[in-house]
């Protein structure tokens, strides 16, 4: 054999366990995460290195606990979902709302500075969140939006906003222009435009940027942590969850189905739209 | 990706020159102003919400505030570089920023080395392709509070499913406590950079060779060029503008993290990364001179690295 027919027939070998190893690696965690939220916790004590879960054994109730209200006796994650999911498409909505119109400038039209502007998002996104977010501690804090959601909504704009509009103006720049100029001979307007020819074109990518931008703002975990930890009515799913790790002694079954019931909106979403959001992602840089 | 085609969104109307005189308004100037217009919701929002808070942080840095003080000094308080002074002259400093530099460093090396790999294995097409991929991308979306979560349980000393199996098939002697012993923490938080955000990097590398010409490739082949000689000579010339671009886009990134190393250690057994002691000065000591201090330095060190890169590198990236 030459040196060509070794190298393809172990490669090819090795590429099936390179695969498999990846596959482990990224998969593991989370079927993990499943397998103890739902062992009782005196199970995992028993038998911590068992990765299958018994049928007798199976329990629900670390999911109880989790939902269940504050109230009941639970961990009050209803309200937590709800504050995750409003906070989330508001930030979603908002962010689409400016930056649609923004990316369209950029993408098509000359005006004086659109260079300027298109740096602007650029450098504006590789910003370190956390010197954003000291002068916004002090402004909330003192204008009383401290444990405001809408304060937050306003904040998770600012995360989303850039990368949005660079996702949006390279998705714009590739619709041919020759579309937009036999609407113009049409007699339509620049909204028109928009309206009637590049926005149904510019569909997919545009939900691609509103899947990203709710994933941002729903994982999103500094900020809610600064301005939400004294209203504990107000807690996303994330804060909620790391609080609950920080605070009196919670079995690590019911913080691993407070792990599920955070992660499970999102890999669904994600499983749904992949092609759709791993095509916007390459075609704008993004924030992580 | 981030190269912007400036010639593609060109109106077609723009070469006519301007018309002496008062006219009604050109093509050229009425589309510079639907330009402006479209584009001022967007740059209001971003100069309100980033960019003042951004200049505030700068002002903030070379002011004595507590914020406690903080209504009585106001906007324009005495201005001072005792901050400054004390941020590079507390102990532990030039540690936290060598720790950051580390951490990011190995991050983003292991992920980009990670996400090369992955990207090399899934290139061509196979059954079950398609959910190879996706589950490859799980770790890199799926909330970082979850996932910290995990891997803290997983490396638990007692009934963590590492240290369980290391005991047993292994043979270790005793656990090991992975996240809160000086010896291991660092380079632990380091492995799960690099394994949340190789999916990142692998992206990329995957678009970028499923673009490399297959007649590349061919013609190599027939030459007698071996897998490894095509990798070498063939792809990976063609895949260097994106690992450089990478490079920078991870680097960044990771030494601007906060959350990840958070939520993992608390930036305990030596792994307090800059934002990490950013936050404690802000929160903990409510010291917001100090925290603006070190978020300044942190992003001077930042930008005086980035320039660097640029400099040696050349400039193909961005």
């Amino acid at each position: 054999m030459d040196r060509d027919m070794v190298e393809t027939v172990s490669l090819r070998w090795l590429r099936r366990l390179v695969i498999a190893a990846f596959l482990v690696v990224t998969v593991f965690p989370f079927y993990y995460m499943l397998v103890l939220s739902v062992r009782p916790i005196e199970r995992l004590l028993l038998d911590p290195g068992s990765l299958v879960v018994g049928f007798g054994e199976l329990t629900v109730a670390t999911y109880a606990e989790v939902l269940k209200a504050t109230d009941d006796g639970g961990q009050g994650f209803l309200t937590f979902i709800r504050n995750s999911g409003l906070v989330a498409v508001a930030a979603t909505v908002l962010t689409l709302l400016v930056a649609i119109p923004g990316a369209y400038a950029v993408a098509r039209l000359r005006f004086f500075g659109r260079r300027q502007v298109d740096f602007l998002f650029l450098a504006v996104y590789l910003f370190p969140s956390i010197v954003i977010a000291i002068p916004l501690f002090v402004v909330f804090s003192l204008a009383g939006l401290r444990g405001s959601l809408f304060g937050l909504v306003l904040v998770y704009i600012s995360q989303t906003l850039p990368v949005s509009v660079y996702m949006l103006k390279n998705y714009f720049e590739t619709i041919p222009v020759s579309l937009e100029e036999s609407a113009a001979i049409d007699g339509a307007g620049r909204l028109g435009i928009i309206r009637r020819v590049s926005l149904p074109l510019a569909m997919p990518s545009i939900m691609a940027v509103a899947l990203y931008d709710f994933m941002i703002a729903w994982n999103e975990f500094l900020f809610a942590l600064l301005f939400l930890v004294d209203k504990p009515d107000r807690w996303t799913v994330s804060l909620g969850l790391s609080l609950l790790a920080d605070g009196v002694e919670v079995p690590k079954t019911v913080l691993m189905a407070g792990s599920v019931v955070l992660t499970l909106p999102i890999v669904i979403l994600f499983f749904a739209s992949e092609r759709l959001l791993t095509e916007g992602l390459t075609s704008g840089a993004e924030k992580g | 990706m981030t190269t912007t085609a400036p010639d593609t969104g060109r109106s077609p109307t723009e070469e006519r020159p301007a018309p002496p005189g008062r006219r009604p308004l050109t093509l050229r100037r009425r589309e510079s102003r639907a330009g402006l217009a479209l584009v001022a919701p967007t740059l209001l929002v971003t100069i309100a919400v980033i960019g003042i808070p951004i200049v505030w942080t700068v002002v903030l840095a070379f002011q004595r505030v507590r914020l406690a003080t903080l209504r009585k000094t106001g906007l324009f308080g005495e201005f001072t570089m005792d901050n400054i002074d004390r941020v590079l002259h507390t102990p532990g400093f030039a540690d936290t920023l060598w720790v950051t530099l580390l951490y990011s460093i190995g991050g983003t090396v292991g992920s980009i080395a990670l996400g090369l790999v992955a990207a090399l294995v899934v290139r061509r097409p196979f059954r079950g392709r398609t959910l190879v991929r996706a589950s490859m991308l799980l770790p890199y979306v799926a909330p970082v509070v979850a996932v910290t979560f995990v891997w803290q349980v997983m490396l638990d000393p007692q009934l963590g499913i590492v240290n369980h199996w290391g005991q047993r098939l292994l043979g270790w002697d005793a656990p090991v406590p992975f996240l809160t012993q000086e010896s291991t923490a660092l380079a632990t938080v380091i492995v799960f950079e690099a394994w949340r955000y190789f999916p990142f990097a692998f992206l990329f590398l995957l678009a970028r060779l499923q673009a490399v010409p297959g007649e590349l490739e061919e013609a190599a082949r027939v030459d007698g060029a071996t897998p490894t000689q095509r990798f070498r000579h063939i792809l990976l010339p063609q895949l260097l503008p994106v690992i450089a671009l990478l490079g920078v886009l991870r680097f960044i990134m990771t030494f601007n993290k906060f959350d990840d190393v958070y939520l993992l250690t608390g930036g305990a057994a030596g792994t307090e990364v800059v934002s990490v002691r950013v936050y404690e000065f802000l929160t903990a000591r409510t010291d917001i001179g100090a925290a603006a201090a070190q978020a300044v330095v942190l992003a001077v060190v930042l930008i005086v690295f980035v320039l660097i890169y640029l400099r040696f590198f050349g400039r193909r990236v961005g």
